[in-house]
């Protein structure tokens, strides 16, 4: 089926504050590529449970191995990555995202707008919601030969966080790694500028959660899975505790409530989708690889995604979470240990579940990431257990997220479509 | 609480014992404890280290669960996992769904890797009426931070286990299964050291099966039955056989078929060490002795762990201590065995052969499910390694 809901335009218009991204982007690749003229020190550290505001209260330039993974799966430069990675000893089976970023070490570490990432000053191991994150880091520091510093984010376990789990995290932050900070950046602690940064955050994040919980209208006015890509990547990152990010937010959400009171449905690489036909909630992460034709297959049937787990990996907001001025520790504690993959497999359900309720899903769909055990161990049992809670049909999609070898477009396509006439079916009253 | 017989046993018996045991994946044995006195209670644990001092003081048996091997066909396990997820975790949804798993009163699941911890979670949600506990093990070492941290979590546990078993914990009973444990632990490192010392005298698959009795048996058993083999063993007359020595990593959480490990010794290796079974070797020293037992517990965690894949132990000096480990054993090469899709063994790999290859020790890899079949490559590939190194010493690296 050819393109039934996208209005036929000659050209595609970027919005605002798409422009607005783009920019903020390429600000960021280049100070990251001066930082060491510039006399700032990198550091490595990943998106779900990161400290951006109290690195930038440091004046510490953050660089994320996981969006440089992406970049390159989405330039598709990663196939020769992994290869080379494999070269030296990592396995076919292993996570993609460590070995595209190995690879790209190894061949000169050029990141996406073609200047050199420098090598890391320090390795920030935050390890929220992955233990791959603990080997990624302890491979980069043989290679670099780099400063490594921990901060442990204990797993909600019991889907709960206990004041023993919340203390430990702020005993870390206070007691050791705030003085490793202070001595590594040579700079003093700065409370009250981390508060202001973390004012900021909560800003921005409020508008973040107001686009995302646009998607409750008829037709969503935003795709929650692919779009949500453009809408999750500064504040997930190095922006998050910056005015530019609080501008962004604020462009963006304006832009959305305007499509909202237009009625207008969301925009693809395509242009607007003019006829949404199938809502459906999405867990899992990205296939980078092929994210234009995966999104494609979507929005040529008419399929936006009203909600989505992986739109939770950096920061779970709609359930309320903001970070907190008055409490900085303890709120960025809380951020991290609130992360979408640290909370257990029943909460995950839960949260699910509700999504599908609230924003008046047809369905389910599981895209299972073959690099990633965090978020794909147990997505089996998730799925029946959303189909028994809420009736709904689910569907399950198989890929990766930067190694093409396992993306196979006849293969998602054929389930994809099967899976969109199942939720027709249903609709139709043929299948109970 | 022990079951001892008292019997000696031949060496022979000692390890059909051992066999017959590996081959329970029932838990017959777990069951028959549990009938032998009212109220007793059993809980599972995942690889690789749970405190079983504190289970068991708390009248529970402490279950060690190392998947199916190629004992429990998977008929309702693949269902709930994707073919690129690790072989372990289907396995033991598989027994648990097939009511093999049906007398342990919980689930213990260590924070070793994705995989395990989110099998917390299905267990939870496939069976809510049983006790799940994850345990997410402190990785800052520090005892105001860290180890407090952690006390916290061994309170919270020894609280559940109460609860269990309906009985409360003394010190004094919780210093007697410290000790009952540091016995233990002493025992293996006795078997190792005797292995590492006149490998012919101790085949790796008897040392295994060993210690594979200690996750099913309680430890007054399992005492014994070491104490039975290291005194049997030295006069057992065996054959010295020119094979090399290697050390063996990667096999800490889904373990290799048995064939698989007969295998490695037939094919000319003598393994002087290895990761299997870890919770028996996890703590390198004995808990010391003293008032505060919860505490000393700790105390042994944050000093005393071994080095792990999923442990953390600062920047860079894993390499290191595998070298210094490969050192004290008198190992000529490394042997890679580590199951597939297993994250944690996989990406130690690559640090660890850059640090041989720079020391100028030899090493091969391969990967295994716990119901692979055919050994055949691995004879082959094995073979080749130990006849190289017989040759010429350090061999380049042998890979498939
Ligand atoms: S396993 Fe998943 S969460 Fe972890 S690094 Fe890989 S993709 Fe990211
Ligand atoms: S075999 Fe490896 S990946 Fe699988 S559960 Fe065990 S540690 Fe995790």
């Amino acid at each position: 089926m050819a393109q039934a809901g996208i209005s036929q335009q000659a050209s595609v218009q970027k919005d605002d504050s798409m422009l607005r991204q783009k920019n903020m982007l390429s600000d960021y690749y280049r100070r990251v590529a001066s930082a060491h003229e510039e006399g700032k020190k990198i550091v490595y550290t990943y998106v779900p449970g990161n400290l951006a505001e109290l690195f930038l209260s440091f004046d510490l330039v953050p660089v994320y191995p996981e969006i440089n993974s992406l970049q390159s799966g989405m330039r598709k430069k990663s196939a020769r990555y992994i290869q080379a990675a494999e070269k030296i000893g990592h396995s076919e089976d292993v996570c993609s995202y460590v070995k595209s970023d190995i690879g790209m070490m190894l061949e000169g570490n050029i990141g996406p707008t073609g200047e050199r990432i420098p090598e890391p000053d320090l390795l920030f191991l935050s390890y929220t919601g992955c233990f791959t994150f603990l080997k990624w880091f302890e491979n980069l520091a043989q290679h670099y030969r780099a400063q490594m510093i921990l901060l442990q984010t204990p797993y909600q376990g019991d889907g709960k966080i206990t004041e023993n789990m919340k203390r430990y995290m702020v005993r870390q932050l206070r007691e050791e790694i705030i003085p490793q900070l202070e001595s590594f950046s040579g700079k003093k602690f700065d409370e009250d500028r981390l508060r202001e940064m973390l004012a900021r955050s909560a800003r921005a994040e409020e508008d973040l959660v107001a686009v995302l919980q646009s998607a409750r209208h008829r037709p969503s006015p935003i795709d929650a899975y692919f779009g949500a890509v453009y809408y999750i990547a500064p504040i997930f990152t190095a922006f998050r505790g910056t005015q530019e990010c609080v501008d962004y937010y604020a462009s963006l959400r304006a832009e959305v409530e305007e499509r909202v009171a237009l009625g207008l449905g969301p925009v693809t690489p395509e242009g607007p989708l003019s006829q949404e036909r199938y809502r459906l909630v999405i867990e899992g992460t990205q296939c980078w690889t092929h994210f234009r034709e995966f999104w494609k297959m979507f929005y040529d049937e008419g399929a936006v995604a009203v909600a989505s787990s992986y739109s939770k990996v950096g920061g779970l907001y709609d359930t309320g979470f903001r970070h907190d001025p008055n409490d900085p520790l303890g709120t960025l504690a809380q951020y991290c240990m609130g992360c979408y993959t640290n909370l257990n497999l029943p909460t995950r359900v839960e949260l699910l579940e509700q999504y599908i309720r609230e924003y008046q899903a047809d369905g389910f769909l599981v895209n299972s990431i073959k690099s990633c055990n965090s978020f794909s161990a147990g997505q089996l049992l998730m799925l029946r257990e959303l189909e028994k809670r809420t009736g709904k049909p689910g569907g399950f999609i198989e890929s990766d997220l930067v190694d093409p070898r396992y993306f196979s477009a006849a293969n998602i396509k054929t389930r994809l479509e099967s899976y969109l006439q199942m939720i027709d079916q249903k609709r139709s009253g043929k299948v109970q | 609480m022990s079951t001892s017989s008292n019997r000696s046993r031949t060496l022979e018996e000692v390890v059909q014992y051992c066999e017959s045991l590996y081959e329970d994946t029932k838990l017959q044995c777990v069951q028959r404890w549990k009938a032998a006195e009212a109220g007793r209670r059993a809980i599972g644990f995942m690889p690789v280290y749970v405190p079983r001092e504190l289970i068991y003081a708390a009248g529970v048996l402490p279950v060690g669960l190392m998947g199916g091997s190629d004992r429990v066909e998977i008929i309702k396990g693949d269902a709930y996992y994707q073919s690129y997820i690790c072989h372990i975790p289907r396995s033991t949804i598989e027994m648990a769904l097939s009511h093999y798993l049906d007398d342990l009163d919980g689930l213990l699941c260590p924070s070793i890797c994705d995989v395990i911890r989110n099998l917390s979670g299905m267990w939870k949600l496939l069976f809510p009426d049983r006790l799940c506990r994850y345990l997410d093990f402190p990785q800052n070492f520090t005892p105001e931070v860290g180890g407090a941290y952690y006390r916290r979590e061994l309170e919270e546990l020894l609280a559940d286990l109460e609860r269990l078993s309906g009985r409360k914990v003394s010190e004094g009973e919780l210093n007697r299964c410290i000790e009952l444990y540091n016995h233990n632990r002493e025992l293996v490192e006795q078997l190792y050291d005797l292995r590492a010392k006149q490998p012919w005298l101790v085949p790796t698959i008897e040392s295994y099966l060993l210690l594979r009795a200690g996750n099913l048996l309680p430890v007054e058993e399992h005492n014994e039955l070491l104490e039975n083999y290291l005194r049997e063993v030295p006069g057992s007359h065996r054959r010295q056989m020119d094979n090399i020595r290697v050390f063996l990593i990667g096999s800490f959480c889904e373990q290799p078929p048995l064939g698989l490990i007969r295998t490695l010794e037939k094919a000319g290796c003598y393994i002087v060490d290895d990761d299997f079974v870890l919770t028996s070797r996890w703590l390198t020293r004995p808990v010391e002795p003293g008032p505060d037992p919860l505490g000393r517990l700790c105390k042994a965690y944050l000093e005393t762990s071994t080095f792990h894949s999923s442990k953390y132990e600062g920047p860079q000096p894993k390499p290191k201590l595998l070298l210094e480990q490969i050192a004290r054993r008198r190992a000529d090469g490394v042997v890679f065995c580590a199951p597939s899709f297993c994250d944690p063994a996989l990406l130690d790999q690559p640090m660890y052969m850059r640090a041989l290859d720079e020391a100028g020790i030899a090493h091969t890899s391969f990967k295994y499910a716990e119901n692979t079949g055919q050994f055949q490559n691995i004879r082959e590939q094995v073979g080749t390694f130990s006849d190289s190194i017989k040759l010429w010493g350090a061999p380049s690296p042998v890979r498939t």
